[in-house]
């Protein structure tokens, strides 16, 4: 588990923060810039000594003010990736990658300097120096850098916010891979909920150096009083599915889910590959009946549990679809006008469309091996 | 064109006193740098005040001050004599007097370096399990790297120019205390010394020039390290 509880005053600012999350995949603490999240990770990490509270990482106190323990940031064995990598000018690629490596041959083999240089792609670059790299180069040596210290946890403060949206995409599927490759776990610092839905397990929504909210990214994104926090854009619901056929004369992939089955453009992965997709609310459209002679692949019958009562002219729906024992929440954004015709009211029997091309390939990724999706 | 054996005398002397006094107020420059930049404490502005007043002192002054703390019967004197060591009237104390005068030139430069250092390394150095000494040795020193050559070459320069305190510390003693400012000073005080000092002058200028030339090219391959462009 990882247990913080920790209140700090920096000024104007007060961080009270507490939860708890696994310690396994990835913890994402997600909030506005301003919520406190670097704070509250320089905590745990021990760069900055918070007023009160605790810390401990799978049952080990890191930080009791109660207890008086203040464990040194050198001794905590805590790696972590920095927004701007921080790598050391006067060090080579290797140089910067061995620093922290711990005499002798490390606990975890996946750790080895060789494994890490292999995982990251970082062979070409080991001779060169930091200001050689690019922005994406540099974060995946930060990576290695603080893996190859042999952690027992690795924070993230947003290792994407200082770069493009193209090498953004050449990191993420690297801290995928860490996900589900290594057994280290994570904790994430996000301000963009497409990154969090793409990688955590665990969301801890922070507003005003507060914790909002802690569960699992499914449960959070898909209430709709966290809506002001994980924010109107960006809303829909995030399933898990897994590969369940490839059609390849439509160039289609079948995803089968607790909800039903859901045909997307061809994804190439292998059947049986979990998959975590994101349906944006404003992909989904509604009908009160199953309708014909229609091109879009997926119709899901459901019913109406909620329907958000914020005033201007779009509408979000949250709709139940699946067994009723096991519902899966999607959501649709609709005009208020939409809403008003179908006369969408709590408890309404309706049919969910999802438009197959609106899916695209950043609306998937592929899950974690560790076995916790429902078939 | 050959040197006399009083020119060599004196530039030899120069050298000597030049370098010894560089490499021996370094560790000293580095720490009161450290103490003026990173460290807080009570006294910290009267100590600024005491590292500067050399620079504000005339020369003659820091000089009549250093022969009464050093001088045979001065306080830290008597206390150095006792371990064998003896600073006045010889090159040591031509040394130490260029030192003191030095010593706010070096003090500032190397503290204007670490002040620039991006604390942010050295908080990636912790995480990543280094102690603070090593933080100290691998990251914070070498990254103050530039700021070190720097206050080296102004207390080098300021040695082998350093008159006022020489000459009243430690007098102008041929061969023992005459620096090259010194054994101009000597000749343009001699009827018909000037073409003799005018060969010291030129003197002065390849010492210092090549001095010079040397920094830059140590920068340079500092520069080039630290990834910084040259």
């Amino acid at each position: 588990m990882i247990e913080v509880d920790v209140g700090k005053r920096l000024g104007e600012f007060e961080l009270a923060a507490q939860f708890t999350a696994p310690a396994t995949g990835i913890t994402a603490l997600f909030g506005r810039s301003g919520a406190g999240k670097t704070t509250l990770v320089n905590a745990v990490a021990g760069l900055i000594r918070p007023d009160r509270g605790r810390i401990a990482i799978e049952g080990e106190v890191l930080f009791s003010a109660a207890d008086g323990i203040d464990c040194r940031p050198q001794r905590r064995r805590l790696g972590y990736v920095f927004q701007d990598s921080r790598l050391f000018p006067h060090y080579s690629v290797r140089g910067n990658l061995g620093y922290g490596m711990p005499p002798g041959a490390p606990r975890d083999p996946a750790l080895s300097f060789d494994t890490v240089v292999e995982l990251l792609r970082l062979a070409p670059l080991l001779r060169r120096r930091p200001h050689h790299l690019s922005g994406g180069e540099k974060q995946r040596v930060a990576i290695g850098r603080a893996l190859l210290a042999d952690p027992r946890l690795l924070l993230m403060d947003e290792p994407l916010a200082s770069l493009d949206l193209a090498h953004r995409a050449e990191i993420l599927p690297f801290i995928e891979e860490l996900r589900d490759r290594l057994r280290i776990p994570i904790v994430y610092v996000s301000h963009a909920m497409e990154e969090v839905v793409r990688l955590a397990d665990t969301l801890v929504l922070m507003s005003e150096g507060r914790v909002a909210a802690v569960g699992t990214v499914e449960d959070l994104t898909s209430q709709l009083d966290l809506r002001p926090l994980t924010g109107r854009f960006d809303a829909g619901a995030v399933i898990r599915a897994s590969v369940a056929g490839n059609d390849l004369v439509f160039g289609l992939t079948e995803l089968a889910f607790p909800g039903g089955r859901l045909r997307v453009p061809h994804l190439g992965l292998p059947l049986g590959t979990p998959v975590r997709a994101r349906i944006r609310a404003r992909d989904v459209a509604l009908a009160l009946e199953r309708p014909q002679g229609l091109s879009i692949l997926n119709v899901f019958a459901g019913r109406v549990v909620e329907v958000a009562t914020d005033q201007g002219p779009m509408v979000d729906v949250r709709l139940d679809i699946g067994k009723s024992d096991r519902p899966v929440a999607l959501w649709a954004r609709v005009t208020r006008r939409s809403a008003y015709d179908l006369r969408l009211e709590v408890g309404k029997s309706i049919h969910a469309l999802v438009k197959s091309v609106a899916l695209d390939r950043q609306s998937f990724s592929p899950y974690s091996r560790r076995g916790t999706v429902e078939e | 064109m050959s040197l006399t054996p009083f020119e060599l005398a004196a530039l030899e002397l120069s050298l000597r006193v030049g370098i010894a006094s560089t490499l021996c107020s370094l560790p000293f420059g580095l720490a009161a740098g450290w103490l003026l930049a990173r460290c807080r404490f009570p006294g910290k502005t009267v100590l600024d005040g005491i590292i500067h007043l050399p620079l504000v002192l005339p020369p003659v002054v820091v000089g009549y001050a250093l022969l009464s703390l050093f001088g045979r019967n001065g306080t830290l004197g008597s206390w150095l004599h006792a371990l064998g060591i003896e600073v006045a009237f010889n090159w040591k104390g031509a040394a130490l007097a260029s030192a003191v005068m030095a010593f706010p030139l070096l003090v500032r430069a190397i503290r204007l370096s670490l002040e620039a250092v991006d604390r942010r390394l050295e908080a990636a150095a912790l995480t990543l399990g280094a102690s603070r000494a090593r933080v100290f040795f691998t990251i914070s020193l070498p990254l103050t790297a530039p700021g070190l050559l720097a206050g080296a070459i102004l207390t080098f320069a300021r040695s082998i120019g350093e008159f006022g305190a020489t000459i009243t510390f430690v007098s102008n003693i041929p061969g023992l205390t005459q620096t090259l400012p010194l054994a101009f000073f000597s000749l343009v005080q001699q009827p018909g010394g000037e073409a003799a000092a005018l060969r010291l002058t030129a003197l002065s200028i390849a010492v210092s020039l090549a001095a010079l030339l040397a920094s830059e090219l140590l920068a340079r391959r500092l520069a080039a390290r630290l990834g910084s462009p040259a």
